[in-house]
């Protein structure tokens, strides 16, 4: 598979969902695309035919208003069909504005910040108990770091040295109210997380070629727990929705979703050529 | 029909005082977008705090400046406040006995597409059941003036909760009627007696409209005080009337209807009935259509008034 095409291919299929159920979280959605891409299609071994047993890897969105996204890779790999895609966030659907398990593909509940981490870590340590080599992820925002839980999830993960536990940030340096620097200080991530014990990397979060990398590292790394910063850029793929603290939860207009819609396609037949 | 949320108008008014009161303090957990706050946060930065996404820290430093005399609203989703910061609410506002004002935004099933982490089903039972903690569930923007301004003028904690859109009105500028923890009497009836707080009041005045042309003499209770409750309003109410229904945006377990209950079974047992939410993460789909599903309208009020007066 193309990754960075297909990279694109998703957004298009977030941008029609949003435009469609005229809600959704499109600038959050953009920034994790490629994390979301590259750890379902190249990490994880996660498919539609292992999904019930413990023994593969786990997968959390602890930033789960970004499930539109999540829904565009779990239809792709084929944990439901197409159809279902019309019916998010519609009167009655269980395709929800965010990660709700009773759709197939997601295992944990999310959509209040501040879970996902220390729920992944109980993932971890029963994967330790069962002596299974499955891994563990979870991808939060750095918003949403601003949760103690966040705090309390780093200090277990590095007190019990899980080293099949990877956390994924990702760093778009906005939230709601604008940036994170204003709302509150999130610098230094780097420092924080080897200061709780974690193995530390620093990556483009929206290079899939940087990401794959990243992850691989972190499956080799004994010993500890692994964090990658995934340096995002929110909004991504739609240059006018990017760094702009308003499309965290905009929905666009015709004309808007027209140019979006245009710019991704050009963008993924380029990363064809 | 009104633009104005009750959100909105919480603004108004912290806004008037905060200009005269240097103590009003407003804190927001990159909330202010969602509690209409904004105005204010740009208004007044120096009485502003904004703590990011930490719903526990919101409460604890509030709590924290108004035991050194500062007057805090402490405002995020309903969802959250009540039930992630709910032991920072027990313990640093109710227990310590520290004058913070909870303010619960886009409550009930306000954010109805977005699953059971952003609906605050269960908020008058957390708050409730704090020893010390007072919940309010104002019906209208005019109501919701009258207490905030009341709330300003004493020192005791409480949790507000206000839904995310506008409501229809009940009352009007000249005719709002609000004595603190009394509920408001919006008409007495001798067949049923309908109670009802936040946004389920506007539907219980429109059953109790469409009881009266069938022939059935109903009343209603803006029960906004939902704690303390005004149980002499509820007994008064009961006595007069065969049945009682209780209507809420809320879970049915340990709620307005639950309370209610209990008033009545200790002085003057009616048959009854309790509309709200179920015991389950509620249907998906907007507010109206929520209501809708459950029989949360003129409709499904009536429907029980008539069951129980069979
Ligand atoms: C506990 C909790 N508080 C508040 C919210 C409301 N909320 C949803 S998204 C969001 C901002 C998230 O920012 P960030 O974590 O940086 O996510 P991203 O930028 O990737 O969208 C907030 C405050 C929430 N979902 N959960
Ligand atoms: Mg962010």
């Amino acid at each position: 598979m193309n990754l960075k095409a297909n990279s694109y291919r998703l957004r298009q299929d977030v941008l029609d969902i949003i435009y469609r159920a005229k809600t959704g979280h499109i600038g959050g959605d953009f920034s994790v695309t490629d994390i979301l891409n590259v750890l379902y299609n190249q990490v994880m071994d996660i498919t539609p035919e292992n999904f019930g047993r413990n023994d593969r890897d786990h997968f959390i969105l602890s930033k789960g208003h970004a499930v539109e996204a999540l829904y565009a890779v779990l239809c792709q790999k084929g944990f439901f069909p197409r159809e279902d895609l019309l019916t998010v966030s519609q009167y009655g659907s269980k395709y929800i504005g965010h990660p709700y398990n009773k759709v197939n593909g997601i295992e944990m509940n999310s959509g209040s910040l501040g879970h996902g981490l220390s729920v992944a870590v109980g993932m971890a340590i029963a994967g330790r108990m069962d002596k299974s080599s499955h891994r563990v992820y979870a991808v939060m925002g750095d918003g949403e770091l601003a949760e103690g839980s966040v705090w309390e999830g780093a200090m277990a993960g590095g007190h019990y040295k899980l080293d099949n536990l990877c956390a994924v940030i990702d760093r778009n340096h906005l939230q709601i109210s604008g940036t994170t620097e204003y709302v509150m200080n999130q610098k230094v991530q780097e420092e924080r997380w080897a200061a709780f014990g974690w193995n530390v990397i620093s990556v483009n979060g929206n290079d899939v070629d940087a990401l794959q990398q990243a992850f691989a590292d972190a499956a080799a790394f004994k010993g500890k727990p692994t964090v990658i910063v995934a340096h995002t850029t929110k909004g991504c793929g739609v240059s006018f929705m990017e760094n702009q603290a308003g499309w965290h939860h905009r929905v666009p207009t015709a004309e808007e979703y027209e140019k979006g819609m245009a710019e991704l396609k050009a963008k993924e037949a380029a990363a064809n050529e | 029909m009104n633009k104005i949320a009750n959100k909105q108008v919480i603004c108004e008014v912290l806004m008037e005082k905060a200009k005269n009161d240097k103590d009003v303090v407003v804190l927001c957990s990159d909330s202010r977008g969602s509690s209409s706050l904004t105005p204010y946060a740009d208004a007044f930065p120096e009485q502003f705090v904004e703590v990011g996404i930490a719903e526990q820290s919101l409460v604890s430093i509030a709590a924290g400046l108004a035991r050194c005399g500062k007057k805090p609203y402490a405002a995020s989703p309903a969802c959250f406040l009540s039930t992630r910061s709910m032991e920072q609410a027990k313990v640093d506002c109710a227990y310590s006995h520290t004058n913070v004002k909870l303010i619960g935004v886009s409550g009930g099933v306000s954010y109805g597409a977005l699953g059971m982490t952003h609906h605050s089903a269960t908020d008058i039972a957390d708050m409730a059941s704090i020893p010390g903690m007072r919940v309010y569930l104002p019906s209208d923007r005019f109501q919701t003036r009258k207490l905030m301004e009341a709330l300003y003028a004493d020192t005791d904690p409480a949790y507000v909760r206000v839904g995310r859109n506008a409501v229809e009105d009940i009352y009007s500028e000249d005719n709002c009627p609000f004595e603190m923890d009394r509920a408001t009497v919006l008409g007495e009836g001798s067949d049923v007696a309908i109670i009802a707080c936040g946004e389920m009041v506007k539907p219980a005045v429109e059953a109790m409209e469409k009881l009266k042309a069938e022939g059935v003499s109903a009343g209603v209770l803006d029960m906004y005080c939902v704690k303390p409750l005004d149980a002499a309003a509820v007994i008064k109410a009961a006595e007069n009337a065969k049945a009682v229904v209780v209507v809420e945006e809320h879970t049915r377990l340990c709620g307005l209807g639950a309370m209610v209950a209990q008033v009545l079974g200790e002085n003057c047992p009616r048959r009854m009935k309790s509309l709200g939410l179920p015991d389950a993460p509620a249907i998906a789909g907007k507010s109206q259509e929520v209501f809708d599903y459950y029989g949360l309208n003129a409709d499904g009020i009536a429907a029980a008034a008539h069951e129980l007066l069979k």
